[in-house]
């Protein structure tokens, strides 16, 4: 690492520690409770934006209907859910739902418009439009909540902090194992060589023999399967309703931004920093919680135009 | 010397003797570089640069012209003020996103956010209901504040923006523009939260009320004559050909000595004042401001109009915004007033389907039919012969 970077990260680094030694001589509960809410936040984020990702570093194109398929997911799920009365089957639903949708979007819209990028974001755009109306024509405008089963739903006694929302956690685990499953998948499986291969060099993927638009279908269907999974999990920890699909748009695009487009760990990293952000400006700084993400998103981009672990496309 | 060295004694040698190779060519285009090295622009030295200037204006133009002021004579209130005062302020902002997008080609979704800064500062200097916030400035003063903040306020999100390219600035640009419209709906101190500012109305000066239909629209009319003048002069002015040189080979620009980011710069900092000036236009016909003006459906309904009318041409903006103006108006009468949306983006993708250059691109394609088919006849024609 070179001496200059080194220096910005200390420059980084030095002020938060400070800053948290701070917040835990005040009021160590609160700062507790903050960091954990920001970690289940960030958890959230990461399986939103971890699909957002995936789609771009493979096929280059920004999918701007990613919120779409997240409330799809949800509104798919609460379907299930009121009908089953089973919340697995509902993040089942909410993930196969948005999967085949995403699938749909994949065959009928981009595969027709192949390199032109621009026209692509510009579809996404449309889509998400007329998505988020026809949803808002079916669903109204009513507010909408899962009854996850009692096991989940009650709290958890932690050390400090005394009761937190076992959900919380629970959600903070999926992320977790979402997480790892991906990175498995990505880099253990032969799928996952192959995906890796084609964000590296989609032309000599193809060369070598590989169906490559059904590499993208997978792609595109196991990204909006996240999101829609997402829609469920995030829809019980907190509500649906219309306008989240914007919300996690815009959460999942400054992961990425953040993060480094196409790069894994780099949502990972994204959602850590703006999930926590979010949160600790929540807590401490009610009015200005939004700058502090933007903050952090210039400062990344000011230092590291390609996001923290983004490569040179 | 060193890299960076000679870069820079490039960026500072190269450009004046690049342009003016660019001056001597005998095109069309080169007639309309006035006042550049004058000395060696050999094609023009005689004439005026207003004279030049004029030579640009055909006889289409001045029967748009003629069109324009004959319109609020014969429509009525409604016709002249809803839909065409308001078409001219939407096309304005648009028209900022088509000059860089169509002709630097970035484009930003944030140019809403720019006439948001600009209506939101007018708001806060001049009169609003919120005495507490507004500080009653005389309107002229509050304009130019205004239009400076802003021109700022995109200069910056430039410089943050042009650090990336293609799709990663329409993300960058949508964050931002976000960012910002959480920002006013947060903050009660200077944006007065949710709320936002009412009884922004146009000012009166002297004899002249602006809030009257008639004097607004030519107001926006004459704004937007002015912009898409100096659009399309701008564009065929060195700057500009440099700007489309620079959206077409960034590298090979950069090799032959042009300063790549200062020229996108002040691409920026230009669709800045064009957006402005569309803003203060915007919350003047509204008569009110609040987040919900510059949210994300505002942000991309620009956009939408952009692309719907084609980034081609700086018309595309302004036929997007009237298309689009109508749209809203009177496709309530065809399906439910809450179902606007739906037809919006329906309209949005058909035509990014199936004409990527919008409305003027279809134009295009049809007159290129038409050609080709009266073509086709004479050849046919003179067979027969």
């Amino acid at each position: 690492m070179k001496r200059s970077e080194l220096a910005f990260w200390w420059l980084l680094v030095l002020p938060l520690v400070l800053l948290s030694l701070w917040g835990l001589d005040e009021d160590a509960t609160l700062f507790l409770k903050t960091t954990l809410n920001g970690l289940t936040l960030a958890a959230l984020y990461f399986i939103v934006a971890s699909g957002f990702t995936l789609v771009f570093g493979l096929m280059r194109n920004v999918n701007l209907a990613h919120g779409s398929l997240f409330l799809i997911g949800a509104y798919v799920g609460w379907i299930v859910g009121e009908y089953t009365g089973s919340w697995l089957l509902a993040v089942l639903a909410g993930f196969i739902a948005a999967a085949i949708i995403g699938v749909l979007i994949q065959i009928i819209v981009f595969r027709r418009m192949q390199g032109e990028d621009l026209r692509q974001t510009l579809v996404t755009i449309g889509l998400s439009i007329v998505l988020a109306d026809l949803m808002l024509w079916y669903f109204g405008g009513e507010i909408y909540t899962f009854d996850p089963p009692a096991w989940i739903y009650g709290t958890t006694s932690l050390p400090i902090i005394e009761k937190f929302p076992t959900y919380r956690l629970i959600v903070l685990c999926i992320s977790i194992v979402i997480g790892l499953g991906l990175w498995t998948v990505l880099t253990r499986t032969r799928i996952g060589m192959m995906i890796r291969a084609g964000v590296d060099d989609r032309g000599m993927l193809s060369a070598s023999g590989v169906n490559v638009q059904r590499i993208f279908a997978l792609t595109f269907a196991l990204g909006a399967g996240l999101a829609g999974l997402a829609g469920v999990v995030g829809g019980t920890a907190l509500s649906i309703s219309p306008g989240e699909d914007t919300r996690y748009l815009l959460a999942s695009l400054v992961v990425v931004i953040v993060g480094g487009m196409g790069s894994v760990p780099g949502a990972a990293i994204g959602a850590l920093l703006i999930g926590l952000a979010e949160q600790f400006g929540q807590a401490y700084a009610p009015t200005y919680s939004v700058v502090f993400t933007f903050v952090i998103m210039i400062i990344a981009l000011a230092f590291r135009p390609r996001g923290v672990l983004g490569k040179a496309i | 010397m060193s890299a960076a060295q000679w870069r820079r004694a490039m960026n500072t040698q190269l450009p004046r003797a690049q342009v003016s190779v660019v001056t001597q060519a005998p095109d069309r285009s080169a007639t309309s570089f006035p006042g550049y090295i004058p000395t060696q622009d050999l094609f023009n030295q005689n004439k005026s640069w207003l004279s030049r200037a004029w030579s640009i204006i055909r006889i289409r133009h001045s029967l748009v012209l003629l069109g324009l002021f004959i319109y609020p004579l014969i429509a009525s209130p409604f016709f002249t003020y809803q839909i065409a005062a308001q078409s001219m302020a939407l096309g304005l902002i648009a028209l900022s996103l088509t000059f860089l997008g169509g002709y630097g080609g970035m484009v930003s979704l944030s140019q809403m956010t720019v006439a948001g800064v600009s209506g939101y500062l007018i708001a806060i200097f001049g009169t609003s209901s919120m005495t507490a916030i507004s500080l009653g400035w005389p309107w002229w003063l509050a304009v130019i504040f205004s239009i400076l903040i802003a021109i700022v306020f995109a200069t910056l999100v430039g410089w943050l923006s042009i650090r990336t390219e293609g799709i990663h600035t329409i993300m960058i640009t949508l964050a931002i523009g976000v960012a910002f419209f959480y920002l006013t709906q947060q903050n009660y101190v200077l944006f007065n939260g949710f709320q936002g500012f009412s009884k922004i109305g146009a000012p009166t000066v002297g004899d002249v009320d602006f809030k009257d239909p008639n004097a607004f629209y030519f107001l926006s009319v004459g704004c937007a004559l002015l912009s898409y003048w100096s659009v399309k002069y701008l564009v065929r002015a060195p700057f500009g050909m440099a700007l489309q040189g620079i959206r077409d080979n960034p590298r090979r620009m950069n090799s032959l000595g042009f300063n790549i980011t200062a020229h996108r710069l002040a691409a920026h900092a230009f669709a800045g004042l064009l957006a402005s000036v569309g803003g203060i236009l915007l919350i003047w016909y509204n008569n009110r401001i609040s987040p919900g003006s510059i949210n994300t459906g505002a942000l991309i309904n620009i956009l939408v109009i952009a692309v719907l009318g084609g980034m081609k041409h700086p018309i595309g903006a302004f036929i997007g915004a009237i298309t689009f103006v109508l749209l809203q108006n009177f496709a309530i009468d065809l399906v439910d007033r809450q179902r606007f949306n739906l037809v919006i983006g329906s309209v949005f993708l058909l035509i990014v389907f199936f004409s990527p250059d919008g409305l003027l691109g279809l134009w295009q394609k049809l007159r290129v039919r038409w050609a080709s088919s009266g073509r086709d006849e004479r050849i046919q024609g003179s067979r027969r012969a």
